[in-house]
């Protein structure tokens, strides 16, 4: 099976349409980070998220819960509360998830306690479930060893002095029901009887201990403002250390200024250009980058999707794989100048991007449909990070031809090559050098 | 049909050896060594043994703990301070003023009596080696004293072994399971603790940020004050020598509000035991208040031979029990105590316990914050493992899928070096002892991306080459010889992005680094080394004629 066939475009001919689109799209991009920023999340800015799973309730109810959370709240002296339901597609059970994000509030400066938001959230939850504290603990938060000491003190199976085993097995089964059969809550203590070996004796002793909240905690995450500001060095740090090292590797790789072909003789050009001509691939490989991960926070910007370190994991990610594509594209021109030498050198970019076509088209395809799976069935925890992958692949592989080519083209031609380079005449030594080459 | 050369049996034959030892590594070996899986639940023991989850896909709870590093070279000073006077004044030596500078490093000693200098020398060089002496300047009979910037960094790295040491202790004793504590290793200060499982921390937190600072000393006065100025106005506004205010914690507190209640004491400053003295330390029910708890510690046997004879003397007087620079209580001593003592607080059984393990472990040497918390419920973890389990095995079958139908037979070998690419990974993962994260999981699925890319070029240029009219074996040497470099290059390129963010990432981020990289490694083998052999193998059973299937 094939999909292209010998593919003949001009690239290069559309590289001014290819710029534009690109200055289009960082242009956007820029203004809608202007005009609203990107949405970091805690671990850069610091501060609380919640993220609590509520019973099962009919939506209008859910909504309303929201709304009377987001007062409660700013009584509590948390005014700036952020809610936002999670409700993933893949997964039924995120349907009543609420996200919960607070800015670093006065009273949990950094400091002494970093949890008295969660504290207070927890409260107010309760306050506004309408669950009055009836004494019992809550066995949705309960853990397993908790279980596992009220069972075999309380012995509902009346098994004696050989309890504390079983029921410690017993106890971690419940609650590994609780998290992966019921989503981490439990509505109704009968539910738990599914569990090997759990009769009504051991739910009804169950009862009497414990309560069973309306609500769990599924995560909470803390960050003090220094260290998100730590954080959002550090990743700056890494993206552009990442970028530095590339353009070493590239810039060393490809280090064949003279392979460009340009033609002029005689006048000493300005000593910098020369420097250029010898790391131009590298340079173009890493303005191509740039300009992916400038794109693609663009793009963050725009959807609200929230920064965070696994999003700068992507970011790093894609940074690599755009690479990939220009580095694929840029090895083939470099083994053509050696075999065409006829060609000028915008069709020798030409040729060397359509004869890796099908490998690009190939390779971006799959990965894009790894990460596509990945966006729609990886959960939430992964959905930044996918959203991320996803834009990088299809921006990465774009600008491999549609930048990271036309600006060593344009090098070139500033510097004075693109013409035909020394002509080849026919039956020279070069010529069958040439034939030889291409024979192997 | 060409026979197989002797080279490339032994190739396969390394093969098998790397694809055993893998699947040693992965599946037969428990916790007692190793050990071959003979049933489905030992299959299980053995994965969960050797896979280790982060805290992010198993649940619990990660706190990253500040230590005051500052703090400890302030008191380290203040120390420095008491020392020089106290012992000035019982030497009968007369100086003027001792002023610490704010860098809490430099200590000026004001007008020293001439006549005393050699005895003043004597104290600075037999009890502040560590300080170095030098004249202060505009000054005859001033000194600075400079605490040079090395034993600075040896005091700041000396403060932070011991408090891992004393927080390792005390997380320890709580009994919770698999806890690590360890550095950082992002800022100095730093400290990481880890507690799997573990879905409210605040038990934990608790314990750690406890000073555990012991004192027992001497009342001076008997009755306590209504504030600080009352006792300060008791005394006409100077403390008796060598004495001190404190906050009282006033007795019906309950476990929950620790803070400092309004009641003040003026406590002798030199404490006669302190907890370093403590040879063990024990909940016990309150005999006084029903209900309630308290904490009985004894004393080692060389405090105890200062303690006794020091209560023998002093009966009548209070005795003040200073935890965290807090009187929690002041008994009358009715008569000689040797070893044992009782600290009082309407604690709850588990607040006494949890003292009773403070002291135990010893007192921080600084006071500590707190920088980050992240706690992942078990229920979100195990969602995580399954979304991410879906989504892994999802993509690799579409993609292997689509591999066996474009490129039909040579589809199949690149089904081949993926799997193998996964087991190599898996193996590895085993084999370091890396943690399998949530972004390590993506990390797995760029493996999979990476590895069909590298399969790909291969095999394009190896159709290349046949549209060109080379014949299958050299076709499929070009075309790996050719896709090589290549293959280095994109490879290199990830694996420094890679390395970049192990260096600056923490965490799960750093277990996508790891993942990633070994993932990448292993693709190069997989990819070159093994899909090699493939088509060798295939091409030494094929007939010259036949059209190879790529």
């Amino acid at each position: 099976m094939e999909f292209f066939h010998a593919p003949n475009f001009d690239w290069m001919g559309k590289a001014k349409y290819f710029v534009t689109l690109s200055l289009i799209l960082l242009i956007v991009g820029f203004a809608s980070e202007l005009k609203q920023g990107l949405a970091y999340g805690i671990d850069f800015k610091g501060g609380t998220a919640i993220t609590v799973r509520f019973k099962s309730m009919p939506e209008g109810q859910f909504t309303d819960l929201q709304t009377k959370i987001r007062s409660q709240l700013s009584q509590a002296g948390l005014p700036n509360s952020d809610l936002k339901p999670i409700s993933d597609p893949a997964d039924p059970r995120t349907k009543n998830d609420l996200v919960i994000s607070l800015a670093q509030s006065k009273g949990a400066q950094e400091g002494a306690d970093v949890d008295t938001d969660r504290q207070t959230v927890v409260n107010v939850l309760h306050k506004v479930l309408g669950e009055t504290s009836s004494g019992k603990p809550d066995f949705n938060s309960a853990t397993a060893s908790e279980v596992a000491t009220y069972l075999t003190q309380k012995d509902p199976l009346l098994l004696g002095a050989k309890a504390a085993d079983h029921y410690t097995q017993m106890a971690s089964a419940l609650v590994s029901a609780r998290d992966s059969d019921y989503g981490g809550l439990v509505s109704d203590f009968n539910q738990l009887q599914s569990v090997n070996g759990v009769t009504p004796a051991v739910t009804s002793a169950l009862a009497n201990e414990y309560s069973l909240g309306g609500f769990a905690i599924l995560h909470a995450d803390t960050v003090g403002p220094t260290v998100g500001a730590q954080l959002r060095t550090q990743a700056i740090d890494a993206t552009l250390y990442a970028l530095a090292g590339m353009l070493v590797y590239v810039a060393i790789r490809f280090s064949g200024g003279g392979l460009l072909r340009i033609g002029i003789a005689g006048k000493k050009p300005f000593f910098l250009w020369k420097w250029i001509d010898y790391g131009i691939f590298g340079i173009a490989a890493v303005i191509a980058v740039f300009h992916d991960v400038l794109i693609t926070l663009g793009f963050f910007s725009l959807t609200h999707y929230e920064i965070s370190l696994t999003v700068i994991a992507a970011l790093l990610t894609l940074v690599g794989y755009s690479m990939n594509d220009t580095i694929v594209i840029f090895d083939r021109v470099r083994e053509n100048l050696h075999l065409m030498r006829r060609e000028s050198f915008p069709e020798i970019v030409n040729r060397s991007i359509n004869q890796t076509l099908s490998r690009t088209i190939l390779t971006s395809g799959l990965t894009l449909l790894t990460v596509g799976v990945l966006y729609f069935l990886g959960g939430q925890a992964l959905r930044a990070f996918s959203f991320a992958m996803v834009v990088g692949v299809v921006v990465g592989t774009y600008s491999s031809f549609g930048i990271a080519a036309p600006l060593v083209v344009v090098w070139n031609k500033f510097r004075g090559g693109g013409v035909t380079a020394a002509p080849v005449r026919a039956g020279s030594a070069a010529e069958k050098h040439v034939a030889a080459v291409a024979r192997r | 049909m060409a026979a197989i050369s002797n080279q490339l049996k032994y190739k396969f034959g390394f093969i098998t050896a790397v694809v055993v030892a893998c699947l040693i590594g992965i599946f037969c070996i428990g916790a007692s060594g190793l050990s071959f899986p003979t049933s489905v639940q030992k299959l299980k023991d053995n994965l969960n043994h050797r896979i280790q989850l982060g805290l992010d896909l198993r649940g619990g709870s990660h706190l990253v703990v500040q230590v005051q590093l500052d703090e400890a070279i302030r008191q380290h000073a203040d120390q420095a301070v008491d020392l020089i006077k106290d012992q000035t004044r019982s030497q009968n030596i007369s100086i003027g003023e001792v002023n610490e500078l704010p860098d809490n490093t430099h200590i000026v000693v004001h007008d020293v009596d001439p006549n005393a200098a050699n005895k003043f020398h004597d104290i600075l060089s037999n009890q502040l080696q560590d300080w170095q002496v030098g004249p202060a300047a505009g000054e005859n009979n001033g000194y600075l004293l400079t605490y040079p910037p090395s034993a600075v960094a040896a005091l700041r790295s000396n403060t932070m072994e011991q408090a891992l040491e004393t927080i390792t202790r005390r997380i320890d004793a709580l009994g919770l399971t698999e806890p690590t504590v360890q550095f950082t290793g992002r800022a100095q200060d730093e400290i990481l603790v880890e507690l799997p499982g573990e879905g409210d921390p605040s038990r934990a937190k608790e314990v750690i940020s406890q000073g555990g600072q012991l004192e027992l000393t001497l009342l001076v006065d008997q009755t306590p004050y209504a504030s600080q100025a009352e006792a300060l106005a008791a005394h006409n506004g100077v403390l008796p020598a060598g004495s001190e205010i404190l906050p009282g914690r006033a007795s019906a507190v309950s476990d929950q509000a620790t803070g400092p209640s309004n009641v003040y004491y003026v406590v002798k400053r030199s404490p006669v035991v302190t907890g370093q003295d403590l040879q063990n330390a024990s909940p016990q029910p309150s005999t006084k208040s029903p209900g309630s708890y308290e904490v009985n510690f004894v004393l080692s046997n060389a405090a105890a031979a200062r303690f006794g004879p020091f209560t023998a003397e002093n009966v009548g007087k209070d005795l003040a029990i200073v935890l965290d620079n807090q009187v929690y209580s002041a008994p009358v001593i009715n008569q000689r105590i040797d070893s044992n003592g009782v600290i009082e607080g309407n604690f709850s059984q588990q607040s006494a316990q949890d003292l009773a393990v403070v002291l135990r472990s010893g007192a921080l040497p600084a006071s500590i914050k707190y920088l980050e918390e992240d706690t992942v419920g078990p229920s979100l973890g195990a969602d995580s493992i399954r979304a991410g389990v879906r989504a892994s095995i999802g993509s690799i079958v579409v993609v292997m899928i689509f591999l066996v139908i474009y490129y039909r037979l040579a589809g199949v070998n690149a089904v081949v070096a993926l799997i193998l690419n996964l087991v190599i990974l898996m193996a590895a993962m085993t084999y370091f002892g890396a943690v399998m994260t949530l972004p390590g999981i993506a990390g797995v699925i760029l493996t999979i991306g990476m590895g069909v890319d590298s399969n790909v070029l291969v095999f394009e240029r190896i159709r290349e080459e046949l549209r060109n009219g080379k014949a299958n074996a050299s076709a499929v040497d070009v075309g790996f010889e050719k896709a090589f470099l290549t293959i280095i290059d994109t490879h290199v390129t990830t694996v420094v992005s890679a390395i970049f963010l192990f260096l600056f990432g923490t965490g799960p981020v750093r277990g996508f680094a790891i993942t990633l990289t070994i993932g990448l490694v292993a693709n190069l083998f997989t990819s070159i080394y093994v899909s090699r052999a493939i088509f060798d193998l295939h091409l030494a059973h094929m007939r010259r004629d036949e059209a190879l299937s790529v």
